[in-house]
Parts: C-alpha cells; structure tokens; sequence
C-alpha cells in the first residue's frame, strides 16, 4: 500500500504513532484521576504514598453519610431534572420537528436557526437572564431543583436538534405519511407507528446526549444555587478531593459508554439499511 | 461549553403543504415550543443582554457602558481573548493532526466510535471533571508535579510554582492546559467531516499530473480544508471564550470574563456602576455574534467541497 500512496491517507506507521501518542497524552490526567483516587492520606517523610480503595468503601460506610448525603441528594436531583429534559425533548421539540418538517418546511431554517442559538449565547451569559425568570418560577413551583430543567432544557436544544434533524433529512416523512393516510391511517397512528419508528435512531441518540448533557451541566446549577450532581461535586470537592474524583471518574466513564452505544447504534442501523 | 455546528441538514422544498381549513389548528400545534423558547430563551437573553442598559433604580441608561473603561475588565477581557486566541490554535493545530491519522479509518469501525465517544466526552461534558483530573495530574499533589520533585528533585517545578504566583494551574496562563484537553476533541468532531471530504480522485489527479505528495498537500488539501480549518478555528475560540466550569473549579477571583459575570453577580462593588453583569454578558454576546457569523461564512464556503 505504501508504495502506491498518492492520496491524503497516512501510512499506518504514521496513523499508529500519532493516535499512540494522543492516546496516551489523554490518558495521563484520567489515569492521574483514578491513582489520586487510591492514594490513603498524605506521602509519608521518605515521599512513600500508601494506596487502596479505602475512599471506594468510605461512600457505603453509614458513618460517613451525612458528608456524602447531599452528592447522593444531588445525584438524585440531575436524574429527575434528566428525566424533565428528556420529556421536554420528547413532547416540545420532537413533535414540532415532525410538524414542521410536514407541514411548514418554509420554517425548517428557523427552527434550526432557533435550536442552535444557544450555542452563540454563552450559558454564563443566560443565567444573567435566568436569574430575574427564575425569581418568578421559583413563585410558581417553589425553588425547587426540577425547575432547572426548563433552563436545561434550551442548552441542550442545539444537542438534541441535530440527530433527529439528520434522521429526519434522510426519510421522506412527507412522503410516508401520505402513503400512510391513503391506507387509512389516523394521524395518531401516522406519528406513533410511521414517523416515529422511522427516526428511532435519531431519537435515541438526542435522548442519550441530553442525558450526558444534563448529567455534565455546572454553570446553571451553579449560578442559581441548585444543588445538582456536578454542584454536588464541586462542593464536596473542597471537603472530600477523593470521593469527587471517584465521583468524576465515574461520570465520565458513564458519559463515555452511552455515547459509545450512540455510536454502535448509528452503525448498525446504517449496515442494516446498506445491505 | 459548546457544541459543533456542522453545515445545515439538506433542504429540499418537497411536500409543502396545501392550505387548508385545519391549517390553524395545525398552527396551534407550533405555539407550545414558540412558548417555550419565548420564556426560556428569547426573554433571558434580551433580559442577560438588556440589564446592562438600566441603573440601580430601573432607569434607562447608557452610563453602565463605562465598565468597559474599568482597567480591570479590559484586561480580563484581553486574558479571556488570548487564552482563547492560545487554546483555539494549538488546539486546531492538534485537532488537525488527529483528523489526518484517523483518514482512510472505516467511519463506523470500532476505532472512531471510540475517538469520537471520547471526544464528545471531553469536548461537552467534561467541564468540572476535567479541572478536578488536572488538579490530581498538575495541582500542588498532583502525579507529574510529585513526580517531578521526586525522581528529578525538581522541589520548585513550573507546575507548583509558576511566575512567582504558586501552581500553575490555579492562575490563569494555567488555564491553556486544561482547555486544550476540550479543545482538541471539539477540533477533531468539527473538522473531521471536512478531511473526509478530501476526495481520493484528486490524489490520483495529482499523481498523474507528476505531482508529489508534498504538492498534493501545498496545492490541493491544504487550500480546499482552509476555510474549514479557519471556520474550525473560530468555534473552538467562541468555545473556550464562553466556558465556565473549568475556570470556576480552578480559579476563585475573576480573571477571565465568566468569571467576573459570576463575581458581579455575587458581590457588585469593584466597577462603581450597576449591572456589570449585564454589562459584561453584552460584551461576549456581541463578540459571539461576531465570531459566530464570520464562522458561518466560512463553513458556506467550506460546504462546497463536502458534497
């Protein structure tokens, strides 16, 4: 292959050494995390350091629950908060998809025009703005964490737009719900067993980062003094390194395999449909 | 954090519904998420943004403009800028360079759905995990600054005690390293689309023209990835200017402007007018705008080739 190389490709020398590289450049504060996470106490006076998995016990041992209630608490709050988001994904921005996209492809631009804005305004610039609206939300429901999730919801929209709108541009809709119609489908039926069927992959795949989104979100949380999973951490950051980086680690391996799943489930929906 | 904007899905005009007498009532089912982006989105920003013109007794005002004057704030601005500026080119570079080892990689073999898992990982959710990995990488007790003083006897290393001002990573210069670990993977999720559009016809062409490799990448690769490239470099600065987490994990002062938003919003004191805060948010929402068209602009230009 070597000798015949006329194209952009690299040659697998190259490739393997250049991805050996970033691999390990990567791995190096992950692996850090995790030797941070075994250290027991501070190094002794000859720089000897004890390791184990004392600080991994230490999150079920009852005497310590009291300091790792609220991580628990705030563990529990981004998991309703990833539940709302997931339905406000679900019930507001996928049905209004689906209708633009039969009914108003003049809009199509605007909706995505809409859904990607959050990505020019800064998060840490809406919560300015969030600040005064929550002040009134908090009137309504209470200040309680699930509220967070209306404001959640807008940072996720541009994560959550683009895999159903890339479903969506790969299946005629349009044409399959008149199909549908014509053979005396409900429009209830034409949504629930059609069109969404048809954008399964889509679907799972803006759920998945909503969740890892939600899951990841500091900034609001913060800014409006909720205590969420990653204010949590922050918090308990400062009393206990050790548990939030067990904590840390453990998002982000978590984080890692539901997009690892995305991606084989991208894959095989796509050899399904080739062959 | 932020996102990628790659290009706009595929628009065709096809089934452009006829009028008809159910078309309000078809309407009607747009109004929940209109409501919806009108109170969470539309009324916080022009409330982020507009807060800046009002002073303490809700009068209109121009005065709190005079915060850009403040020393202090031009220069968290310029810090903001040139970590930014440090982190979107080094990290393109980088990302750039990843792009290439990956080309001639099947898209969905089990290689890129790991590079690309990790790479979302670190570009959109890491954040606050991120600095607290770099606290135990390049903090005070950190594995490569213990290592350091240790089997180098280096005691005074740049990771513990940099410029004179204690770790590195707790200023703002410290900063560069852990932006670049989002950075780098924003990179290789936005310019990865562009590479693979490098068609292999075209390396055949320049063979058969007697070109060289090195031509191939002077004359032909590197002009039609250009202005991906430079659109590439444009998001990851927007990125690394509007992130948060990261900097308010490792640094407790302002510094770079969402710190500062923060502190404004906590303790109103330092600048002598009223809304800072909205003040600032103004700032970076005129300067994402900026950056965000000249991106768009550019992506127009790359998406010619990526047909």
């Amino acid at each position: 292959m070597s000798a015949s190389r006329y194209g952009a490709e690299p040659s697998r020398v190259t490739r393997t050494v250049i991805l050996s590289i970033v691999g390990a450049v990567f791995l190096i504060p992950l692996l850090a995390l995790l030797q941070f996470s075994l250290r027991i106490g501070q190094p002794d006076a000859s720089g000897v350091q004890t390791f184990g998995t004392q600080h991994y016990l230490d999150i079920f041992n009852p005497a310590f629950e009291s300091t790792y209630d609220p991580l628990f608490t705030g563990l529990g709050n981004s998991l309703v908060i990833c539940a709302i988001t997931v339905l406000i994904v679900l019930v507001l921005l996928l049905p209004t998809m689906i209708l633009v996209e039969l009914k108003f492809p003049r809009y199509r631009r605007i909706l995505e025009f809409v859904c990607i804005i959050p990505i020019t305004i800064p998060a840490v610039v809406l919560v300015v703005g969030f600040i005064p609206i929550y002040s009134v939300v908090a009137q309504v429901f209470g200040s309680t964490p699930w509220t967070l999730a209306f404001a959640i919801g807008v940072i996720v929209l541009p994560y959550a737009y683009r895999p159903i709108a890339a479903n969506l541009a790969g299946v005629d809709v349009v044409t399959l719900s008149e199909a549908a119609r014509s053979l005396g489908a409900s429009w209830t039926d034409v949504i629930t067993r059609v069109i969404v069927p048809n954008l399964r992959r889509g679907i799972l795949s803006s759920v998945f980062i909503t969740i890892a989104v939600v899951l990841g979100e500091y900034t609001i949380a913060s800014f409006l003094s909720q205590n969420t999973f990653q204010t949590a951490l922050a918090l308990i950051q400062q009393t206990d390194p050790y548990v939030a980086a067990i904590f840390a680690l453990f998002a982000l391996l978590v984080a890692f395999a539901l997009l690892v799943l995305i991606g084989r489930l991208g894959s095989v929906g796509r050899k399904r449909r080739s062959s | 954090m932020t996102v990628a904007v790659s290009a706009a899905p595929a628009t065709t005009a096809r089934g452009a519904g006829k009028p008809s007498r159910r078309r309000s009532l078809v309407w009607l089912g747009l109004t929940p998420f209109a409501l919806y982006v009108v109170l969470f989105l539309a009324i916080p920003a022009v409330l982020a943004v507009g807060s800046g013109f009002f002073d303490s007794t809700g009068a209109f005002t121009f005065a709190n403009l005079k915060a850009f004057a403040d020393p202090n704030i031009q220069s968290d601005f310029f810090s903001s800028f040139w970590v930014s500026a440090l982190t979107a080119i080094i990290g393109a570079i980088l990302g750039a360079i990843i792009c290439f080892a990956l080309l001639g990689t099947k898209p969905d073999g089990f290689l890129r759905t790991i590079v690309d898992s990790a790479s979302s990982v670190l570009a959109q959710f890491g954040g606050l995990m991120l600095a607290f990995a770099f606290i135990a990488t390049i903090g005070t007790q950190g594995l490569i600054t213990v290592w350091l003083s240790q089997t180098f006897g280096l005691t005074a290393n740049v990771f513990n005690n940099f410029n004179n001002g204690g770790p590195l990573l707790y200023q703002i210069p410290g900063l560069v390293i852990p932006y670049l670990y989002f950075q780098v993977p924003l990179m290789v999720l936005t310019f990865m689309p562009a590479m693979e559009g490098l068609k292999a016809t075209w390396g055949e062409a320049n063979a058969t023209l007697g070109g060289t490799r090195v031509t191939y990448w002077t004359r032909i690769a590197m002009p039609i990835l250009a202005p991906a490239f430079f659109g590439s470099v444009i998001l990851l600065f927007a990125n690394s200017f509007s992130s948060y987490a990261t900097a308010a994990a490792l640094i407790d002062q302002g510094g770079i402007v969402p710190l500062d938003i923060k502190q404004q919003l906590t303790s109103e004191t330092v600048v002598g007018v009223s809304n800072v805060a909205g003040v600032l948010a103004l700032g970076m929402v005129v300067i994402m705008i900026l950056l965000m068209t000249a991106y768009s602009a550019l992506q127009r230009r790359a998406s010619r080739w990526q047909r």
